[in-house]
């Protein structure tokens, strides 16, 4: 493990080996992969291929059997819990739309921004001017400035999934996780998220995971195919989809 | 601090408040002051009665804060309710003094009954009042934080977690229902003579003690309208709502849950310190898992989340049960209970006060929209989006 002592690799986020098994069922299998600093990349995948497992690894959700995974160079994240990991500066976007329903929007983005987390903090939390600046910037980012005071539980799905990105902006990470960000939106609502997603990118490392190929293509960026838990190919677009392994098991002839 | 407390005044609250401190006075002053026929005339037994009521009423609110806002569902808040009892009745006992049937100036009668040569470490200091009052508080917030540390830490939730909260009481059921557990066994602590010099019989005692149950109720609400309307209110309702999304946007619900439960056995310690004294017993039935479980009816009937409609439920169902329980109908009082739980888990789910708050939203909105119109004199309400 002399990865540990010194800076190892130039990468934000970098997989080696990773193994995990569910009771026999080897969900990830030998993965590798690397996000360097300010990338955005694209993982696809049938189901089944590891795609969620992944990012729950990375998230300290699953703890992986053997394998490094390592943030920033020097942190260990299969040491690390949620809370921990989510300080470090990672942040997720579930697959599906997890707000907090009985609260507003505004009060959603209040919640994750990074500011002190601690008990003491928000028992005698005030907002401030900056706070409430940061929150505005964000709601126009995400479209959403509207609809601030309305229950998020009240927001169209495509709203909602545009207010769970709006938190992680909020929250500010250096990488972002962001997992099917247009599953059951309309091509509209499809290309603004692309649109939206580019200019997260811009300050942030993205990593997504998206089954909508025009949306993959729209991104513009390095494809990762994972399938039964292990990189099957990478590169752009066009060379991922015009390989044969990747056409046989996910694409389709 | 009078920040937090303004912001989390609504109109509701203030009333509930008011409503509260009107009791608190004028019913002592009824009973007090007023000739016994006079039809204002509160007799002595209804304040005994109703200072019960009120101190249910803050053991509701003290399950409706980590229940409604926090999803934790306690279904052993009354063994903590027993302890604040137990460390009041502790105090009680040690005032007896040469009172007792034995006259031992130090030993309670149970203990020189079972020959006990010198008092148990552990009641010590129970004879000062400030000491008894700091272990009503201290006691049940300890055993809440040791309790919680280790299940929160495991992230034991939902029925789990209240499955282990009811082998809480029923442990502790068990342990208090013994001899050599030194708090007087299935007899418990009774036979107070008086409080801080006051007869505890007397009227005037009886009188102050509802004042201050009153009083009590009051301060316990604020606190929890001042947790519930801060930021960490909203933390709280997160973590209810999705613990796992809180969890990844950074916060350590542990330390939220363990906080808020801590904080809520403390409030039930106090109800049960101010329920032993107008009670006249404190023994281990107290601890009992079905307790329990109603005190979680009052608030599931109140409402859950709104604060006033658990005080309210506790004092509905508990005046229900007065009313029924002293009747014809008194065999058939447990399945009126449990009748009365199923029909409002089908038919008002959000509990009295829940329901009749989605009743008056409409209403309150419109108003609210009225007046912000008004204010923003004539510019149109923006649209919401598409």
């Amino acid at each position: 493990m002399n990865v540990m002592d010194t800076r190892a690799t130039s990468a934000l986020l970098y997989l080696d080996g990773v193994h995990v098994a569910f009771d026999g069922f080897r969900a990830i299998n030998n993965l590798s992969l690397a996000l360097e600093p300010g990338e955005m990349r694209a993982i696809i995948g049938p189901n089944g291929a590891g795609k969620t497992t992944m990012m729950d690894i990375i998230t300290g959700k699953t703890k992986p059997d053997q394998g490094t995974v390592l943030f920033d160079g020097v942190t260990d994240l299969t040491r690390l819990d949620e809370t921990r990991i989510a300080e470090l500066g990672i942040g997720r976007k579930f697959q599906k739309p997890t707000v907090f329903e009985s609260q507003t929007v505004e009060d959603n983005l209040l919640l994750a921004l990074n500011v002190d987390h601690s008990v003491k903090a928000t028992l005698f939390w005030r907002g401030s001017r900056a706070e409430s600046e940061r929150i505005d910037r964000v709601l126009e980012t995400i479209r959403l400035t509207d609809a601030r005071n309305r229950l998020a539980g009240s927001l169209s799905h495509g709203q909602k999934q545009w207010l769970e990105i709006g938190m992680l902006l909020a929250q500010d990470p250096k990488l972002l996780l962001v997992d099917e960000p247009v599953a059951g939106m309309t091509d509209v609502e499809t290309h603004q998220t692309a649109e939206l997603l580019k200019q997260i990118n811009r300050d942030h490392t993205v990593m997504v995971v998206e089954h909508d190929m025009s949306f993959v293509r729209a991104l513009g960026v390095k494809v990762t195919c994972l399938h039964e838990g292990s990189v099957l190919a990478e590169g752009t677009i066009d060379q991922v989809s015009s390989n044969e392994r990747v056409i046989e098991v996910y694409l389709g002839r | 601090m009078d920040h937090m407390l303004t912001r989390s005044l609504d109109r509701a609250a203030t009333t509930f408040l008011i409503v509260v401190a009107a009791c608190g006075i004028l019913i002592p002053l009824s009973n007090l002051l007023l000739p016994a026929g006079s039809v204002f005339h509160v007799p002595t037994y209804l304040v005994a009665l109703w200072g019960k009521y009120v101190c249910y009423a803050i053991l509701a609110l003290s399950i409706d804060l980590i229940w409604g806002y926090c999803g934790i569902l306690s279904l052993g808040h009354g063994a903590f309710f027993a302890l604040g009892g137990y460390a009041m009745g502790m105090y009680l006992m040690r005032q007896i003094g040469t009172r007792g049937v034995y006259g031992n100036p130090i030993l309670p009668d149970f203990m020189v009954f079972l020959n006990w040569q010198k008092l148990p470490w552990y009641w010590y200091g129970f004879d000062m009042f400030p000491f008894a009052l700091l272990m009503v508080v201290l006691v049940p917030g300890l055993l809440a934080f040791c309790f919680g540390w280790f299940a929160f830490r495991s992230r034991v939730t939902g029925v789990y977690l209240s499955i282990i909260t009811q082998a809480m009481t029923y442990a502790l059921l068990l342990g208090f229902f013994r001899n050599d557990f030194g708090f007087g066994g299935n007899n418990g602590l009774t036979d107070f003579k008086d409080i801080l010099g006051f007869n505890v019989q007397a009227e005037g005692t009886r009188a102050a003690l509802f004042a201050l149950s009153c009083l009590a109720l009051i301060v316990a609400f604020l606190i929890c309208r001042a947790v519930v309307s801060s930021k960490l209110g909203k933390v709280l309702i997160a973590i209810r709502d999705a613990e796992s999304r809180t969890r990844f946007i950074g916060y350590r619900v542990e330390s939220y849950k363990l906080f808020v439960f801590t904080l809520s056995a403390s409030m039930a310690g106090v109800a049960g310190a101010l329920y032993v004294p107008q009670v006249g017993i404190i023994n281990p039935s107290e601890f009992a898992p079905g307790n329990s479980i109603e005190a979680v009816i009052w608030v599931a009937v109140g409402g859950r989340g709104t604060l006033i409609g658990a005080a309210l439920g506790a004092v509905v169902v508990n005046y229900a049960k007065t009313f029924f329980t002293s009747g014809v109908l008194a065999p058939y009082w447990l399945f009126m209970l449990g009748a009365m739980f199923v029909l409002v888990t089908l038919l008002l789910p959000k509990g009295i006060v829940g329901t009749f708050n989605s009743w008056w939203e409409p209403f309150r909105a419109r108003r609210l929209a009225e007046a912000s119109a008004a204010r923003e004199d004539g510019v149109s309400e923006p649209k919401m989006a598409e």
